[in-house]
């Protein structure tokens, strides 16, 4: 099996690196809690919580799905659909008024 | 499956694999799409109640936390499936699932306590579309569950082997991904309201 790429064997991180992320996703999940009951953040909220779900996202897509270390047609086969589906929320809520761009 | 027994596409990549990312790059569309709506929607409701009125952040917050570490134990299965070590391998394997199932726990919770509280899926934009995603979402852990407890009967008959790690590496695809979908599901819906 290790003469071929994308098995469950091989370059998969340790206990170790699984832990740390582990550690890292509760750290800032409880940052973006936090961050919602503070007031203070209340103007820039959205890009501050959009851009801690984004490392939470990439975060568990890299290290426990494993694709920084598998081959690069699986990351291409994730990549696509999912900025696909971005576009297509992303013009749809210019479709449906929601950056109150259309009036 | 012995390893001379598993199927290679051209690339050289499992054909098994290969599959499920493939599906999962068209879930990534179907969620995609029920976000969309989500957000297209929101704020249109013209009765109440209201994400704010409603929405249970702490609660939330402890099952968002459930399903991350539920990742982590997903992680450490396949790592112990893939060393071979059977009694760890059973220990993650059922610790994984019963993550899912206090997440659905919660899911239950939630949902009565707001249709108690009049919000059902009929109510209003907000209702329908929220239960609509959620629902969804818990469909997909209730699924990852079943695969999950297949996996430990698997592995309890002694068909669970180092060989068959790869079974254990697509549905921990899977359970990471109903994983990353609700952290979007966290922020767009619990916390930016």
């Amino acid at each position: 099996m290790s003469d071929h790429a994308g098995n469950a064997s091989g370059s998969h991180p340790g206990t170790g690196t699984y832990l740390a992320i582990a550690a890292v996703l509760l750290i800032i999940t409880i940052v973006e809690v936090g961050v919602f009951y503070v007031p203070a953040f209340k103007p820039i909220l959205a890009p501050v919580l959009l851009t801690l779900s984004g490392v939470k996202f990439s975060l568990v897509v890299m290290f426990y799905m494993h694709l920084k270390f598998d081959h690069p047609l699986f990351r291409m086969i994730f990549t696509l659909p999912l900025l696909l589906a971005l576009g297509v929320a992303i013009a749809l809520m210019f479709l449906f008024g929601a950056f109150g761009l259309n009036g | 499956m012995t390893p001379a027994a598993a199927h290679y596409t051209s690339t050289g990549l499992d054909n098994k694999k290969l599959a499920f990312w493939a599906f999962i790059g068209s879930e990534c569309l179907l969620f995609g799409s029920l976000i969309s709506t989500y957000l297209v929607y929101k704020g249109r409701s013209v009765s109440g109640p209201t994400p704010h009125e409603i929405l249970n952040i702490p609660v939330t917050s402890v099952s968002t936390f459930d399903l991350l570490m539920s990742s982590l134990a997903m992680v450490l299965a396949l790592a112990a499936v893939s060393r071979g070590d059977k009694v760890w391998a059973r220990f993650w394997l059922g610790t994984t699932a019963f993550l899912g199932l206090v997440f659905l726990g919660f899911q239950y919770y939630e949902f009565t306590s707001f249709v108690r509280e009049g919000l059902t899926i009929k109510t209003n934009l907000f209702g329908s579309t929220f239960f609509t995603l959620t629902g969804t979402h818990g469909a997909h852990v209730a699924v990852g569950v079943l695969l999950l407890l297949t996996l430990l009967v698997r592995s309890f008959q002694g068909k669970l082997g180092p060989e068959k790690a790869i079974n254990v590496e697509v549905t921990g695809l899977y359970w990471h991904f109903v994983d990353v979908v609700w952290i979007v599901i966290f922020t767009v819906v619990y916390l930016i309201q």
